[in-house]
């Protein structure tokens, strides 16, 4: 099979978790809990982002058993993070055959330059951005679904609010600008060219986009199919709550009805605590995790 | 017309698919969107997902009590799933269709992949292309099921003639053909181009025809 083929293929298996909530879960039994909440993937790692920020040190990829276990206990796609730049993680992840590796900002970067050439693995990858520009760049890399970052493990969806709109706007811009602009507005922000006009000609990214980053209750995970997300990720948003396995379901059911606002109101009603929020602007610049990937 | 189960999962490759044709199709997430409908295709998605979003919209009775006044089914991949009437290891869902499905049959992601063949004429004249991803196999037919492709040893798709019923493992919506849904569209009772004037693929399709329909920039 060509690389273009493969790509299409692993392009198009986002395309089937369109409409539907990818969870963090850190063990066999969580892992249970977000598939028969009707989670449409699992990612498996060992902290989920908030305990990252607190416990703080190098987060690197998660134990392949703990993976491995978590594959074997649930018949829904498993995706694994690997450190940002971390080749040989993502060869361990491939070895692994998971159905999707996320080369996270969540965990430490290895790489403080360059990113994973992920046209040289026939497994899937997906890659967080906060703009069009970094969203291009992965794409370009061979990134098969695209996640806008948020900042994860704060329950605070305002990153990812922030990084949807950006999107969104410089795509706009993109489409509305004439051509003769359009190369130096690739220059100026970051653009891979070619990209560039497939996104002008299309009003959309060429791929898949999930949201990621703070999202923490149904509301959070509508408000983010309104502004053009296919999907939606939860990492500590579920199991950070106090009951996580009626949140899950009601995530999962805001995701697919987002625009009622009456069932919403029904979705939304007791669910308990939601995790604890943390406001953007206590969390010191160097511990942001958006701000990485370059 | 023809409806696309709105739930989770590959809707608008199925939207884009009946447009080409020129088939009138809409979304269907509550029950009453069935009303009026001949055909129903379920997309393919996560079937565990839609399985519980099929119970929790009551669309989990109201397919089949549509099915029952003559409402015509078609499920790819995660929707044949739903179709069957056994799944290897787990709980049925509608259970209509009168086959056993071997959930993932294939592995995972890195065992995808595409394939060419023949199909019966009365669907293409020439072969169509297969996309298969996670996909699962069908591994018993029931007595009225006739299999309509085998690829390898394995089932990949079957159809109940007189239940109006079809399920097909691999995904029709993601490849230039049209020839799944111009005879999903026949047998709808609906007009679409013969099978030889859809013979080869749209060329109009492209790896990027999905996000035509797909959720845009909000706001």
């Amino acid at each position: 099979m060509t690389t273009q083929d493969r790509q299409t293929l692993n392009i198009q298996l986002a395309q089937m978790l369109k409409g539907g909530v990818i969870m963090d879960v850190t063990n066999v039994e969580q892992a249970k809990i977000a598939e028969d909440a009707g989670a449409v993937a699992v990612m498996a790692l060992e902290r989920v982002p908030s305990d990252i920020r607190k416990q703080g040190g190098v987060a690197r990829m998660s134990d392949p058993s703990m993976i491995a276990a978590i594959k074997a206990a649930v018949s829904i796609p498993v995706m694994a993070k690997a450190r940002i730049g971390h080749i040989v993680e993502a060869q361990i992840l491939e070895a692994l055959k998971i159905d999707y590796i996320d080369e996270s900002e969540v965990l430490t970067p290895a790489d403080e330059e360059c990113h994973i050439d992920k046209t040289q693995f026939s497994i899937p990858f997906v890659c967080g951005a906060r703009n069009l520009g970094e969203a291009l760049r992965r794409i370009a890399e061979g990134a098969a679904m695209i996640r806008t970052k948020g900042e994860a493990g704060t329950g605070n969806v305002v990153e990812a609010v922030r990084h949807i709109r950006t999107v969104n706007r410089e795509t706009r811009q993109l489409q509305s600008m004439p051509m003769e602009e359009v190369m130096s507005f690739c220059k100026t922000n970051g653009l891979p060219y070619e990209l560039a006009l497939k996104v002008r000609a299309l009003g959309r990214l060429p791929v898949v986009n999930f949201a990621a980053g703070g999202i923490a209750t149904p509301a959070d995970a509508a408000l983010q199919m309104l502004l053009g997300c296919d999907g939606v990720f939860v990492g500590s948003g579920i199991f950070k709550s106090a009951e996580p396995a009626r949140r899950a379901k009601a995530i999962v059911q805001s995701v697919t009805h987002w625009n009622e606002p009456a069932k919403l109101l029904e979705i939304s009603m007791g669910l308990g605590e939601a995790m604890p929020g943390l406001e953007i602007s206590d969390i010191p610049e160097n511990e942001r995790m958006a701000a990485r990937g370059w | 017309m023809i409806g696309v189960l709105d739930l989770q999962g590959g809707v608008v490759e199925h939207l884009g698919h009946l447009h080409a044709l020129g088939v009138p199709a809409r979304r269907v997430r509550h029950p009453q969107e069935l009303d009026g409908l001949a055909g129903l295709i379920l997309p393919g998605g996560e079937s565990t997902c839609l399985g519980k979003l099929l119970h929790q919209t009551g669309l989990d009775t109201a397919i089949p009590a549509a099915h029952a006044r003559g409402l015509r089914l078609w499920g790819t991949c995660a929707g044949a799933i739903l179709l069957a009437k056994a799944v290897e290891g787990e709980k049925p869902h509608l259970a209509l269709l009168d086959i056993t499905v071997h959930r993932n049959a294939y592995g995972s992601q890195l065992d995808s992949f595409t394939a060419t063949a023949e199909v019966p004429p009365e669907i293409s004249p020439a072969p169509v292309p297969l996309v298969f991803i996670r996909a699962p196999v069908i591994t018993r037919t029931g007595p009225g099921v006739r299999v309509l492709l085998a690829v390898g040893d394995r089932i990949a798709a079957a159809a109940d003639d007189t239940g109006g019923m079809l399920a097909t493992v691999f995904h029709p919506e993601l490849s230039p053909s049209l020839a799944f849904h111009g005879w999903f569209a026949r047998l709808c009772g609906l007009t679409v181009p013969s099978p030889e004037a859809l013979r080869g693929d749209d060329a109009a399709w492209s790896r990027e025809s999905w996000t035509k329909l797909a959720a845009r920039p909000g706001r």
